[in-house]
């Protein structure tokens, strides 16, 4: 197996160090892997990423990128270590244009890097560039999911982290995000991503892993998971699919 | 009549200069600092401070009352009030931030508003000083209406601070990535924004134009430690009339605030009129909380 890129190790997090929500996790993403976290409705699953991300404090345990320990980064500097994160709601600023979002996403940037691949971004997203001078505020659930990722693929990052990417999208919008990040993949980004569409999501990752109750419950090859009995009854069972 | 709008636009202005500050560190820092009326005191003090000091007197700058002595002196009162309002933040803000609730915060900037102005007392008494003791013709600008050099002057500044703050906000980095701070402080650190960088300038561009709006009171009107305690209430009413974090919102509401108070003298007898700002806010709390124009930092459209 090659060196991973990003390692987890026995990780405890929450919103206050007293108050852990996720009690020793641990998880690897390869590179160029696309590795998805499923699990029932506060098993922990966006509190890891945000712990990784910096946003919430970890008070136990290690986040390594690349072998360099990155454990609590500061949150703004995830650039510097190449990763980048898409939160689940309010992921654009919906008083700012399109075009001044990404150029916020451009924050570590450059000015000519910044321009150049903010370019490159509306040849990626065509639809974008229609819009650039709108408030992102106007834009459909789809289309800021759209933007979202665009911002976040700015800094090239080798590491990108979504959650719940499906959220609040129509299944036609769902097909069409997954296959970006499909797309994403196979230009050698990996990718660690929480999904409540527990179906789709084994369909297209590589390797899932279960949390229940801020611990690892369960991990393997997406497919194998997608016939797994315990994951069916921990996971689909327990009543975990709110949507 | 001509006269009392020609006075409100005027002390509209110097409202508006201060109601800038305040609605930016109201909108990025989201709390309602008290303190900033009497960051408005501390600038021209300061200013008064360092002409003092430096004593030179080189003359003025006809017509105006006033000399490179004095835009010198705003400039270092400038640095100061700045200095003051950092001082502040780490000293007493930085401590409750993130541990208390932002009630906590809003009295902490009641005690400071205190200790200042009692600050300005000691140092400099509690009488009516002035800048310069020129005394200056008004000019005849039409039947009725007279108005005097400085004021022009302060009239014209304003305008040229507002339109620079709104392409400093449109066009640089560090505006944007203060429109940005203002919407979503998590997603801004998301985007590579480092916060705390942010949000020091966003004291020193504020601290620095309360500086700028006390020496202009100070000019046009006189020189009192109450200046704050006075402009407290107009402040805040141009500031959520405007809608919290809208700098051209913030200078509507600091003009209606100012012509409202002026012309009301016509109306109701004078020593009411320091209510009016007070009606003027419930008014709007009442009917439309958000302000005129639903605020975010910069943005009128």
């Amino acid at each position: 197996m090659t060196a991973p890129l990003l390692a987890v190790d026995g990780v405890v997090a929450g919103y206050r160090p007293d108050l852990p929500i996720i009690h020793g996790i641990s998880l690897t993403v390869a590179p160029e892997e696309m590795v998805t976290i499923i699990g029932p409705n506060g098993a922990g699953k966006s509190t890891l990423i945000k712990a990784v991300a910096g946003i919430l404090p970890i008070s136990r345990g290690t986040v390594r990128l690349a072998g360099k320990e990155i454990t609590n980064l500061p949150t703004h500097r995830m650039a510097s270590v190449s990763m980048a994160y898409v939160p689940q709601v309010a992921n654009v600023f919906t008083t700012l244009t399109i075009n001044e979002n990404l150029k916020v996403g451009a924050t570590a940037l450059s000015k000519e890097d910044a321009a150049r691949r903010i370019e490159r971004g509306y040849e990626a997203f065509p639809d974008l560039k229609k819009f650039r001078h709108k408030k992102a505020g106007v834009l459909s659930g789809g289309q800021r999911q759209m933007l979202a990722v665009a911002r976040a693929l700015l800094t090239e990052p080798r590491l990108l982290m979504l959650d719940e990417p499906s959220a609040g999208l129509s299944p036609l919008m769902v097909s069409d995000v997954f296959q970006r990040l499909k797309a994403l993949v196979d230009t050698g980004v990996a990718i660690l991503m929480v999904e409540q569409n527990a179906k789709a999501a084994l369909a297209i990752s590589h390797r899932t892993y279960v949390f229940a109750e801020g611990r690892n419950r369960i991990d393997g090859p997406s497919q194998e998971m997608a016939s797994n009995e315990e994951v069916t009854s921990i996971y689909l069972g327990a009543g975990g699919r709110k949507r | 009549m001509l006269q009392a709008i020609a006075d409100g636009i005027l002390s509209g202005s110097i409202i508006a200069l201060g109601a800038i500050g305040l609605t930016l560190t109201m909108g990025i820092l989201r709390f309602a600092n008290f303190a900033h009326a009497e960051l408005v005191t501390w600038g021209a003090y300061m200013a008064l401070g360092v002409l003092a000091l430096t004593g030179a007197f080189m003359g003025p700058l006809e017509p105006f009352s006033f000399g490179v002595p004095l835009i010198m002196a705003t400039l270092v009162a400038m640095v100061l009030t700045a200095a003051l309002a950092l001082a502040i933040d780490w000293l007493v803000y930085r401590p409750l931030r993130g541990r208390a609730n932002h009630l906590t915060l809003v009295f902490g900037s009641f005690g400071v508003s205190l200790l200042v102005r009692m600050i300005i007392l000691l140092i400099f008494g509690g009488g009516a000083q002035y800048y310069s003791n020129t005394l200056q013709i008004a000019i005849p600008v039409a039947p009725g209406l007279r108005i005097l050099p400085d004021q022009v002057f302060t009239l014209g500044l304003t305008a040229v601070i507002v339109v620079a703050l709104h392409l400093f906000l449109q066009k640089t980095r560090l505006g944007l990535a203060m429109r940005a701070l203002a919407e979503n402080p998590e997603l801004a650190r998301v985007n590579g924004i480092d916060t705390k960088v942010v949000v020091r300038w966003t004291w020193i561009i504020g601290a620095s134009l309360a500086a700028i709006s006390g020496v202009l009171y100070g000019l046009t009107v006189q020189l009192r430690p109450e200046i704050g305690f006075h402009l407290l209430l107009p402040l805040f009413a141009a500031a959520i009339l405007g809608g919290v974090g809208n700098v051209f919102g913030a200078v509507i509401g600091g003009l209606i605030v100012g012509l409202a108070e002026s012309l009301s003298v016509l109306v109701i007898p004078a020593g009411y009129k320091l209510a009016v700002p007070f009606m003027i806010l419930l008014l709007v709390l009442y009917i439309r909380p958000t302000g005129i124009f639903a605020g975010t930092v910069g943005g009128a459209k």
